[in-house]
């Protein structure tokens, strides 16, 4: 199989079997803190996904060229988590010059990414089973689309789900994590599809 | 022990259980809980890194700075976190391979972070300790009860000594099994909730158990102040009646 087709197969393998919500259990707090509202709900989803590859692209380099050369790859959760921290300014500044329509859109939700634990999952994941490069890159790519499809398909059910008759003790937050449940449930019949 | 002492241990025991009440650090609560051993192992590690963090939070409380308190925090714990791997992945390497990530994911942690902000920030030393323990040994309460329950429904038996290895050792290298839901002959378990919708499942129905607790609780109140109004009001209405007649 050639580079190119495995690449792919890992876009979909990270998106839709091994999602980054619903089976790999990263950014929880987020997807349901969030996940009420279509709008707020995108807004999210694309300065995460953002935040992902940009952190995804910064830190491999950083890991195999400077850490494990220097002896010190055991620091890295410590330098994973600063570039994060100092990526998320950055970006935040960047879409306040270019973009203040967008940066109003994202508003609070930009400083929360910091300890959204999707970046820092995924970066951790990448060094943690030694992908190379490209595999790193399909896993960003993929764990983006992936959490930006589900959270807004999330969202649509829990606008309708406001309206309805829900029993006064699931209201909230567990009736959310049964609609999560549900929703997995469907991602569980689409595991074997890439071998 | 003075009340003040108690009442920042007890808090985060149960009053403000930071799983089942405060609804947060979801995410480990999430995936560590297919088997109670690792459950336990992550609620374990979690205590620690929770209890040396806020107690270095809280002795530097007055040297970091208001506006760049957050960054400060991120680090201390990540280097608490950094250590506990080390450690981990030396002593019980079997742990460290079953947690994988979400032993790093400890540095983004909602409650380990909460706890910094909200309390240690502001407490003496010994009080953030005792809030250390307490949220501890709450979360991993919580996450042992949501592990019990998939681990029993989903294998249908109760496994020690595959992620604590030593348990294994001392019973002859095998692993230690109590048959529950699923013996010779007799098979009673549900696969799915050793997968990630199990995870999802179990957590919404207890989250709603406790939910209902609360509801009820606060509904009594309600029905016993109502009580306690109408007999006062019965009680003055009968005073004013023995007035009356004294006139």
């Amino acid at each position: 199989m050639s580079y190119l087709a495995a690449f792919v197969l890992a876009i979909i393998s990270y998106s839709l079997i091994n999602n980054v919500v619903l089976s790999r259990f990263y950014g929880i707090c987020s997807f349901i803190g969030v996940g009420n509202k279509i709008k707020s709900a995108a807004s999210m989803g694309i300065a995460v996904s953002f935040v992902i590859i940009m952190a995804s692209l910064i830190c491999y380099p950083i890991y195999h060229f400077i850490l494990v050369p220097a002896g010190v790859a055991f620091l890295d959760t410590i330098t994973f988590i600063l570039v994060i921290a100092s990526l998320v300014q950055v970006v935040g500044l960047f879409i306040k010059k270019f973009s203040p329509s967008l940066y109003r859109a994202l508003g609070i939700y930009l400083p929360l990414i910091t300890t959204n634990c999707a970046v820092l999952g995924v970066v951790s994941e990448n060094t943690m089973s030694n992908l190379d490069f490209g595999m790193s890159m399909a896993n960003a790519i993929g764990t983006s689309i992936g959490f930006l499809g589900v959270i807004i398909v999330y969202a649509c059910i829990r606008e309708r789900l406001e309206s309805s008759n829900v029993p006064n003790a699931f209201k909230g937050v567990p009736i959310a994590l049964i609609t999560a449940a549900i929703m997995a449930m469907a991602f569980l019949g689409l595991s074997g599809m890439v071998g | 022990m003075k009340g003040q002492h108690k009442q920042s241990f007890l808090a985060g025991l149960w009053k403000e259980n930071p799983l089942l009440i405060s609804l947060l650090g979801m995410c480990p609560a999430l995936a560590v809980t297919k088997s109670l051993e690792a459950a336990f192992g992550m609620g374990i590690l979690f205590s620690i890194v929770l209890i040396c963090s806020n107690v270095l939070v809280s002795l530097l409380r007055k040297v970091i700075p208001e506006e760049v308190r957050t960054p400060c925090y991120i680090v201390i714990i990540a280097a608490f976190v950094t250590l506990t791997k080390m450690f981990t992945e030396a002593f019980l390497p079997e742990l460290y391979s079953t947690l994988g990530v979400f032993l790093s994911l400890l540095v983004v942690n909602c409650v380990i972070l909460g706890r910094s902000e909200a309390f240690a920030s502001k407490n003496g030393v010994f009080d953030s300790f005792l809030d250390g323990v307490g949220n501890g040994i709450g979360f991993t309460l919580a996450i042992c009860i949501i592990a019990f329950v998939r681990e029993v429904l989903g294998t249908g038996r109760l496994t020690f000594g595959t992620t604590f290895t030593f348990i294994g050792d001392a019973n002859g290298g095998n692993p230690f099994i109590i048959p529950i839901l699923k013996g010779e002959g007799y098979d009673a378990s549900f696969s799915v909730f050793s997968t990630p919708v199990g995870g999802f499942l179990v957590l919404g129905i207890v989250l709603a158990i406790m939910m209902a607790i609360t509801n009820a609780k606060a509904n009594k109140k309600k029905v016993d102040e109502r009580l306690a109004k109408a007999k006062a009001k019965a009680e003055a209405a009968a005073k004013a009646a023995e007035k009356g007649e004294a006139k």
